[in-house]
């Protein structure tokens, strides 16, 4: 047997979870798909003594459109979110970027808010909960608090959720008419990490970029968002100049490690051409009010 | 600390089995060790190679990436159930007469990705048939012979579905 001996528990409710978690402290872990946790434990670079399984939870399997947010509960697996037609319409940028999320096996069984919880770098979802302004919902014996994406993401995987807190939920923010939202990576392979992906936002109006949002991947300890890049393509006029600039600000600002996949300078480089690449398709399908339906 | 164990009840292949196992224990190890369903391969143990691909509620995942225990109250289905030697499912005949296995290690976790994969794209491109395939390793047989395989695999099913 690979991983290292644990108690194991699988509660059907979330308060149980919330005891369970506040009694074991930082030996507890939290065992949602398992995606990633698994091949931790088996490695056994992970070795919990207690695992949390909330598998069972059923009150923790929804996925609702509610006054302007997209609710996606905690064991909602990745795979309901890309095949939902209301998550197309709803959050077309996380329709979008979760189909570069591992494989389908792995998708079946991961769920979106391990990968946000995980908060690994590299991955897909944190860099989309960035660039939409998603928000957390944490709970612990104690309350519950929101912790917006910017936030909740605090170095590789690291977060700000305290070891008696779940995260219950992630609320993503629908997207307003106007914009239009795309999702670009390149990695080794179809379903590997990032070496680099970049998540866009434009709003549009008589043609010129009125606002955005950009957030990277595989470009720091955290999904980094780039304020001065937007500010670049709200500013610039015509869009060519306004792209120059906005790539020149992610090529000056990012500064992602290097490690035995790609090269600092290469991801740097990446960042620069992603950047332009993913802002173009946005800007196509915002001007075309196709939100992010892919082309 | 004491090995936890659980005794749980497991579905594999619609037949109900009751055992004893370490909490620890992954649902590939007791499929494997337990119910000696050893059609079921493992790989890499860490989610990679794809070896270990078994459906679960009919759709597939990893199965080293599953506890046992979680299995309980789910319907597991290995490549066990596909086929037997004498009557083979048209998609391993398919991948037997394409060439689409030479040793063999990689094929039940294809396998049961390619018959799920089938169900919903009856009629793929080559582009899907390898998207589909990319969570997979094949150390040996090499790729063209296996997407060669899944579509003539889908030109026999077709016709099937009337």
């Amino acid at each position: 047997m690979k991983p290292q001996v644990f108690a194991y528990h699988d509660p059907s409710s979330v308060e149980e979870a919330l005891e369970l978690l506040a009694r074991h402290g930082p030996g507890a872990k939290v065992l949602a798909g398992g995606q990633s946790l698994l091949p931790l434990l088996n490695l056994r670079l992970a070795r919990p003594e207690v695992l949390v399984d909330i598998n069972r939870i059923d009150s923790l399997d929804y996925l609702a459109e509610e006054s302007g947010w997209l609710r996606v509960g905690a064991r909602v697996r990745q795979r309901w979110v890309e095949r939902d037609p209301a998550v197309r319409r709803a959050v077309p940028l996380l329709a979008e970027a979760v189909r570069y999320v591992g494989h389908v096996q792995i998708r079946n069984r991961g769920t979106v808010c391990g990968s946000l919880a995980h908060a690994d770098p590299a991955a897909e979802l944190p860099a989309v909960a960035v660039a939409v302004g998603a928000r957390m919902v944490a709970r612990s014996r104690a309350g519950a608090r929101e912790i917006p994406a910017e936030e909740f993401f605090t170095g590789p995987l690291s977060t700000a959720l305290s070891p008696d807190e779940l995260l219950v939920e992630a609320r993503f923010p629908c997207s307003p008419p106007g914009w239009g939202w795309a999702f670009v990576e390149v990695s080794n392979r179809h379903g590997d990490y990032a070496l680099c992906a970049v998540a866009a936002g434009v709003c549009v109006a008589d043609g010129r970029v009125r606002d955005a949002r950009l957030a990277y991947a595989g470009a720091g300890p955290v999904p980094v968002r780039l304020p001065q890049a937007e500010t670049a393509l709200r500013e610039g006029w015509p869009l060519e100049d306004a792209l120059r600039a906005a790539c020149s600000e992610a090529r000056r600002l990012l500064e992602p490690e290097a490690d035995i996949h790609a090269s600092a300078d290469f991801r740097r480089h990446l960042a620069g051409v992603l950047t332009e690449r993913v802002v173009r398709l946005a800007y196509r399908r915002a001007v075309d009010g196709a939100g992010g339906a892919r082309a | 600390m004491r090995e936890p164990v659980r005794t749980i009840q497991l579905s594999v292949n619609g037949q109900a089995s009751t055992v004893t196992v370490p909490v620890r224990k992954t649902l590939a190890d007791v499929l494997r060790e337990e119910l000696r369903l050893t059609g079921t391969h493992v790989g890499c143990e860490q989610g990679v190679c794809g070896a270990c691909t078994v459906w679960l509620d009919g759709e597939p995942v990893r199965s080293c990436l599953l506890l046992a225990v979680q299995a309980e109250g789910h319907q597991v289905t290995t490549v066990e159930a596909l086929g037997t030697a004498d009557h083979l499912h048209p998609v391993q005949q398919a991948f037997w007469e394409n060439h689409g296995l030479q040793c063999g290690f990689c094929t039940p976790g294809i396998l049961m990705t390619v018959v799920a994969f089938l169900r919903e794209h009856p009629a793929p491109s080559r582009e899907e048939i390898r998207e589909a395939l990319a969570g997979h390793l094949c150390r040996c047989t090499g790729y063209q012979n296996i997407v060669r395989a899944v579509e003539d695999a889908a030109r026999r099913l077709r016709p099937a579905r009337g």
